[in-house]
């Protein structure tokens, strides 16, 4: 709930340095922040745009556009149903409804054992798929309503293993910088900004 | 024209062998359990064409067979990539290569799963695309939801620098380049390139005004900039390997070699298949055993998109056109992003529409008066009708407030906005109004759908923001 | 041109002049427009308003209100286009007034009025809207939106000053894009996304800008006010008069409002050559002090050693009387003048004469030991837009963003803009440092050195060797003598001797003051050799003509040695100041806005101000006091009226011959006055700087915008904005002396010692300590020695 931690900080200065411009590494930097603490702090947002070189507010105004980013607390897993134009013909309502009294909340809100966030989504690209869920952005396709009480019922007595890791962890592996970086991008873009 | 009343019989796909076919050009490892990893990848043939172009060719001569190929852009606008490569001001440098993978309109699945299943594939194509137009950094922009496309990427992308092949010196030639993987976090509208550029600059995505900002010239900051989609630049390891000529012989002339489409909504089989460019129909998706297989139930078309939300929706007069961009804007839609959504004849019209429009409204960038304004206005007002509290005035209202947002409501359409999002939500509008209005009708006089329609619960909400009816 | 003669033959046709304009149609209509310009303003100049709500024409065009679309003949057919982004183009067709681009706009303001609250009765910006009234004008008569509008607490404060609703915000980006162009403060942002797309702040991090007030004027709905005018006023039960700001020395042009013969608000006006229409938080609200219920409004003479109000004629006398008996004890030297840099030129020229020439005294002076050396004004004088299209600014004096504001701002956009790069050198890095191509950092006494070695660099001389450069000279630090900054600006001045110069001299007036004779005479002395002698008794009287010593004078030791010494203290002021309290008479003076007459900036421009409200009770102009005091000393000066001062200004002063009612009103951004040619030049004295001990640090001391100064502090609204004096040190340095921040440390010069707070700061650069002068509460003035070359300090951890 905090600013970055020194690990975390180590990671998001190698992501910076990648780009020919420190601002150009504020969305991976504000995931690294939604994956450190499950949702975007003010403290951990004001650390990234000190490591930019922004204001607060410019960062603030960025997280904001963006959907994935939270604000505040939500459950370990973020159950999204889409409700795209593919989805809706193939009953996303039903599955969200279906969703909504299983979890006895409303969409768009976390269950009180902070287990849950259930939220009806915009197209998730996998509408041949439909209808389509995701966890934590992994996807499950086809979901009948049984499949959801089962999706449910294994999510809550843990026994998907490491199938969703907690919100706000996207990819488990990360790009390097390895050895034989070029960086000709950068060293080209800071001589034409030095004028 | 024959006088004729009698309607010529539609032709019929539902045997197997009885539309025309293609290799596979960028799905063939979709069905290789390691096709996404390096040793599965060099296996079935990668990087030879990587290889062939960085030691046996000029930029120039990649990119002259990527013109010859004539391929059109597959993110939407269907651009050839190799004339919008020809774009670039001569003797302005650093350029850049940024790849669209923020892939998102409604109906659109193919990129996921090129970046999923096929990563290297993609690497490939950008490196080769970067050695061609001289780009001096590449940026891979993957959709935020897309953790696994992500996952995949980074370890490609590691193992790809590991093995030389992108970095300092790749594959001991002068060539470097480096490829960074960067992500979204949620917004459609950074599909659209200069948006997509104000994402990767750490902006809001909001798009720029074209002229003066097309990415060619004035793009990633400010610098020329060429933004391709996945699709496209997976295609170009095969372009290289076989000519661009074995490309252009593929498909028809005017929507060359092989390309991907998804099929959704209410067919036997959706799915995601790689056909013939230009000569396919929608019939043959829909009806041939190799594709769909055939409409849910047996029922019949009673509309469908041809290219993603954005595009004016088709009806069963437009069955047997062949997905041939120039032959489809005619008609007065488009290919867009290869997405193809079928609604039978028990959708509910209203429903369907208000739920695009509701789409593009969530995702106006909040830029443009008309589109923030307009799009959730019409947005309401569907949703009114909906809920039963239509007024007589709100259909003449809907067609108002798009005429608003895109003057004339034509195809192709005008705006009054920087880009097209706004007239995107104006597409279902038109469509279903001007072909179901009576369905409109039925809602405002008898507070529901017609008969024999299914309505879906509609009740709730996206992202936390509960609307109102 | 038709008559024009030429000695070409008549049959060779003369070369037709190369045509620099392009030409376009605006509605069926021949123009001329300007390259480069856009096909909005064109539409303008040609006589076609073309309805507008993010455009501003100091700012970029964005392009997202869509308000002003236009059609534009393309080579496939008409366009549509917003003409705040269309440039224009030989040949160019504008149709503004199609039924198609009717159609359209009334479709945008539809739009924009959708989720617009009806509270215009109630709303700050009726009648003065731009909504409004181009809805009116523009719009489609009556809103066909039945749904339920957009909801927000209504309104927020963004900061001290400022206040949103959003409910009535139209997104139109003016206010967002004023504070990251213009103002370089991007603490409000757009924050979510399309329908809730709204501006705010970072959470708990106010929009705390010195030129928040703009975001006011610029918006182009009731969607920002500003506390010191909120439901003050209608805009249609106001009156303005042009005039100018002299809260500092730039002189931006504002207007002044009010209703009832009170002050309720100044605007900035657009003057090209000056402040574009910006003005700074300060300059903008304090006019609150002039309404402020503790102004002076009758003359005072003290009696048992009290106060007490009485008449003018007894107040006169009485200051005549003093005047006389300093004369008779001690001759016209015994007296001194100090001040004048706060009034109108009317004011300084009268008070000139008085001093000059009727009490013929030579002690005269406008600045307060915080200035810098008149010769200054001498110098080959740069304009602010010289400075700010200049290859090169180098900057030697105060911290712009503190002193100057709007100076900043113009100078930060040449730097933005690329078309500038500054050279700054300074003690204590500031608000222009991030700016600045580099900033060269050094120790207070050691500028000479900096400035030696910056020349020897090849970049910078090479860099100052091209293109024009406009050094930007004055005081950056009140703990040390002038003499190392002069004598640095003599040295740049002999490495590029074309360069000009532009003073950065912070008082309103204080140029026109220097220029029209409030400076010494022959032999005479400045202010802190007057103040020194008034301490000693050989200064009699003390003449304080809107200045208050106590407070301004950065050796406050000499200022009250100064103040206790003086038999007779005179001052004439408009608000009761720690000096006052120990006149023996107190003039009351009007203040600004009261008196109508002109000013002089920092560049010499000779602009007018104008009164808006009556005098408070008897208080009346400087210049008609000076006038009166000399009638009370026997001299008639002639001078019945602003017009006969003025007059006599231009008749006597040869910098301001072409001054006159005539040529000002002609000119409203004002006329240049010549640079003086009377003035002594600055002569580059030798330096003897002591080495700093190591133990020491040196202080350094400046301003910040807000202060305990008379006007800020008696305005409501900005008094509480003062920062406080604390001490700061960079993080290294105070771990050194076993401090952390927000401790308690103790601060000895040779002079005192006191107790600070200290703040940690990576802007101060190691060895020096920096502390803002003339806080709330502050005592650094205790610390400084006038005379010493430097101040270094001991710090220790209580």
């Amino acid at each position: 709930m905090a600013r970055l931690t020194d690990a975390n900080v180590v990671v998001a200065k190698e992501i910076i340095a990648r780009f020919p411009r420190p601002k150009s590494a504020l969305i991976p930097l504000l995931h690294l922040a939604q994956e450190q603490d499950g949702f975007l702090a003010n403290d951990a947002m004001a650390h990234v745009a000190e490591l930019v070189g922004v204001t607060a507010a410019e960062v603030y105004g960025t997280a904001t556009f963006y959907e994935m980013f939270k604000f505040e607390r939500v459950g370990r897993y973020c159950l999204n149903v889409c409700t795209g134009i593919s989805c809706h013909l193939m009953g996303a309502w039903e599955l969200l409804e279906h969703a909504e009294e299983l979890l006895g909340v409303k969409a768009g809100s976390t269950t009180e054992d902070l287990l849950f966030t259930i939220e009806g989504v915009e197209c998730i690209a996998a509408c041949t798929e439909a209808p389509a869920v995701s966890v934590n952005h992994r996807y499950r396709y086809r979901v009948t309503p049984e499949d959801m009480d089962r999706l449910i019922d294994d999510l809550r007595h843990d026994r998907l293993g490491g199938e969703f890791p907690a919100h706000g962890v996207l990819a488990r592996v990360r790009q390097r910088t390895p050895d034989n970086w070029a960086g000709t991008g950068a060293a080209a873009q800071q001589a034409v900004d030095a004028r | 024209m024959s006088d004729a009343t009698v309607p010529p019989t539609p032709p019929d796909y539902t045997q197997p062998g009885r539309v025309p076919t293609g290799p596979k050009l960028i799905t063939t490892r979709f069905d290789q359990p390691d096709g996404y990893t390096y040793d599965g990848y060099v296996r079935t043939g990668g990087y030879t064409a990587l290889r062939k172009a960085l030691t046996e060719m000029t930029p120039e001569q990649v990119h002259q067979e990527v013109k010859t190929s004539e391929m059109q852009g597959r993110g939407g606008a269907g651009f050839p990539a190799g004339t919008k490569w020809g774009f670039l001001p001569p003797d302005v440098f650093p350029r850049y290569l940024v790849i669209n993978g923020d892939e998102s309109e409604p109906g659109t699945y193919k990129d996921r799963k090129l970046m999923e299943l096929d990563p290297h594939q993609l690497i490939e194509g950008v490196v080769i695309a970067a050695y061609a137009v001289r780009a001096a950094q590449a940026f891979l922009y993957v959709r935020g939801e897309m953790a696994l496309a992500q996952e995949r990427l980074a370890q490609a992308l590691n193992d790809a620098y590991a093995h030389n092949l992108i970095g300092r010196n790749i594959l001991g030639t002068d060539f470097s380049v480096d490829v960074v993987l960067t992500w979204g976090a949620g917004a459609y509208i950074v599909g659209e390139e200069t948006a997509l550029i104000e994402s990767l600059e750490g902006e809001r995505g909001m798009p720029r005004l074209k002229p003066p900002y097309f990415p060619a010239s004035k793009g990633l900051y400010l610098q020329p900039t060429i933004v391709n989609n996945v699709e496209t630049l997976s295609n170009v390891p095969w372009i290289v390997n076989q000519s661009g000529q074995a490309f252009h012989d593929l498909g028809a002339p005017t929507s060359t070699g092989m390309r991907i489409f998804a099929v959704s909504g209410h067919v036997n089989h959706p799915g995601v298949f790689e056909v013939p460019n230009g000569i396919t129909t929608f019939r043959m998706l829909f009806d041939a055993p190799e594709y769909c297989g055939g409409v849910r139930d047996g029922r019949s078309v009673k509309a469908f998109i041809p290219g993603g939300a954005s595009a004016m929706w088709f009806f069963d007069e437009h069955l047997d056109l062949p997905l041939d961009k120039p032959t489809i804007d005619k008609a007065g839609s488009m290919l867009g992003s290869g997405a193809i959504v079928v609604m039978d004849d028990t959708t509910d019209m209203v429903a369907a529409c208000w739920n695009v429009v509701n789409f593009f409204s969530r995702e106006s960038c909040g830029k443009c008066t008309p589109c923030r304004e307009g799009t959730t206005w019409l947005q309401r007002i569907l949703k009114r009708i909906l809920a039963g509290d239509g007024r007589p005035e709100d259909i003449d209202l809907l067609m108002d407030v798009s005429e608003s947002i895109s003057p004339g409501i034509a195809w192709p359409p005008r705006q009054t906005t920087i880009c097209p999002l706004g007239p995107s939500a104006v597409s279902p509008i038109a469509s279903a109004v001007r072909r179901f209005r009576h369905e409109f009708e039925h809602y405002i006089q008898h507070g529901r759908a017609v008969d024999g329609v299914v309505t879906p619960p509609i009740h709730g909400v996206h992202g936390g923001a509960r609307i109102h009816v | 041109m038709s008559d024009v003669k030429t000695d070409a033959p008549a049959d060779a046709a003369p070369e037709p002049p190369k045509k620099t304009t392009l030409s376009i149609t605006v509605d069926g209509r021949a123009h001329e427009a300007q390259p480069g310009q856009l096909v909005i303003d064109a539409c303008e100049d040609a006589g076609t308003y073309v309805p507008r709500f993010c455009y501003h024409h100091r700012m970029n065009p964005v392009g997202m209100c869509r308000q002003c679309l236009v059609e534009v003949e393309g080579p496939r057919g008409p366009m549509m286009v917003v003409s705040c982004m269309t440039p224009v183009a030989e040949g160019q067709v504008v149709r503004t007034e199609t039924p198609g681009v009717k159609r359209a706009q009334e479709g945008v303001l539809e739009m924009l009025l959708a989720n617009h609250p009806l509270d215009c009765p109630v709303c700050d910006k009726g009648g003065e809207c731009p909504l409004q009234d181009q809805a009116f004008s523009h719009g489609p008569g009556e809103s066909r939106y039945v749904e339920e509008k957009r909801h927000y607490e209504k309104p927020i404060p963004i900061s001290d000053l400022v206040l949103l609703d959003r409910e009535r915000c139209i997104l139109c980006d003016r206010c967002t894009r004023f504070a990251d162009e213009v103002a370089g403060d991007k603490l409000i942002h757009f924050i979510s996304r399309g329908n809730a797309t709204q501006v705010n702040t970072f959470p708990d991090e106010p929009f705390a800008s010195y030129f928040s007030g703009n975001t006011v004027q610029i918006c182009p709905v009731g969607a920002l006010t500003a506390t010191p005018y909120r439901f003050k006023a209608r805009p249609w039960d106001l009156t303005q008069v042009e005039s100018t700001c002299t809260t500092c020395a730039v002189g931006c042009r504002i207007v002044v409002q009010g209703s009832r013969d009170q002050l309720l608000r100044y605007q900035g006006v657009d003057s090209d050559p000056v402040n574009w229409g910006w003005l700074c938080d300060r300059g903008r609200f304090n006019f609150e002090a002039v309404n402020s219920d503790q102004r002076l409004g009758t003359p005072l003479v003290r009696e048992q050693g009290e106060l007490r109000p009485t008449g003018w004629s007894e107040a006169l006398a009485r200051a005549a009387q003093l005047i006389r008996e300093a004369v008779d004890a001690g001759g016209p030297g015994s007296v001194a003048v100090l001040g004048g840099a706060r009034g109108t030129n009317e004011d300084a020229f009268a008070w000139a004469r008085l001093a000059h020439d009727v009490i013929g005294t030579p002690h005269v002076s406008a600045q307060l030991g915080d200035g810098m050396p008149v010769g200054l004004l001498a110098l080959n004088r740069a304009t602010i837009d010289e400075a700010a299209s200049a290859s090169t600014i180098v900057l030697l004096g105060p911290d712009l963003k503190e002193e100057l504001p709007v100076l900043y701002l113009r100078l930060r956009d040449a730097a933005e803009k690329r078309r500038s790069r500054i050279l700054e050198f300074t003690p204590k890095p500031g608000g222009m440092t991030r700016y600045a191509w580099k900033s060269i950092g050094y120790e207070p006494g050691t500028q000479v050195g900096a400035v030696h070695a910056a020349l020897a660099n090849d970049e910078i001389a090479q860099q100052l060797g091209a293109g024009n450069v406009v050094i930007v000279a004055g005081r950056a630090n009140l703990a040390e003598t002038s003499a190392a900054q002069v004598a640095a600006l003599g040295e740049l001045l002999a490495a590029v001797p074309g360069a000009k110069v532009l003073p950065a001299l912070r008082r309103g007036n204080v140029v026109g003051a220097v220029q029209l004779g409030m400076r010494p005479g022959k032999d005479g002395m400045d202010s802190r050799a007057a103040l020194a002698a008034a301490a000693d008794g050989t200064v009699e009287c003390l003449i304080l003509v809107g200045s208050d010593p106590l407070s301004d004078v950065p050796d406050a030791d000499l200022a009250r040695r100064a103040m206790a010494g003086a038999r007779r203290i005179i001052a004439v002021d408009a608000l009761p100041s720690p000096s006052t309290a120990l006149a023996d008479v107190v003039l009351a003076a009007a203040a600004f806005a009261e008196k109508s007459g002109t000013t002089t900036n920092l560049e010499g421009r000779v602009t007018t101000v104008g009164q808006k409200v009556t005098a408070r009770h008897t208080a009346r102009p400087d210049w008609m006091i000076a006038a009166q005091l000399a009638a009370a000393l026997g001299t008639d000066l002639g001078l019945e009226s602003e017009a006969d001062v003025l007059a006599a200004m231009a008749e006597l002063n040869d910098s301001y011959a072409e001054i006159s009612a005539a040529a000002l009103a002609a000119a409203p951004d004002g006329v240049l006055a010549h640079v003086p040619t009377t003035l002594d030049p600055i002569n580059p004295p030798t330096v003897a700087v002591p080495d700093r001990n190591s133990y020491d640090f040196r202080l350094v001391v400046s301003r910040k915008l807000y202060d305990a100064a008379v006007g800020t502090a008696h305005s409501p609204s900005l008094a509480h904005l003062a920062g406080g004096a604390t001490i700061h040190i960079h993080p290294a340095d105070l771990d050194r002396v076993g401090a952390a921040d927000g401790d308690s440390v103790k601060v000895t010069s040779k002079r005192a010692s006191g107790v600070f707070q200290a703040t940690s700061d990576t802007t101060v650069l190691r060895g020096t300590a920096w502390v803002p002068f003339n806080q709330p509460g502050g005592t650094v003035g205790e610390l400084i020695d006038a005379t010493a070359p430097v101040t270094d300090i001991r710090i220790e951890n209580l």
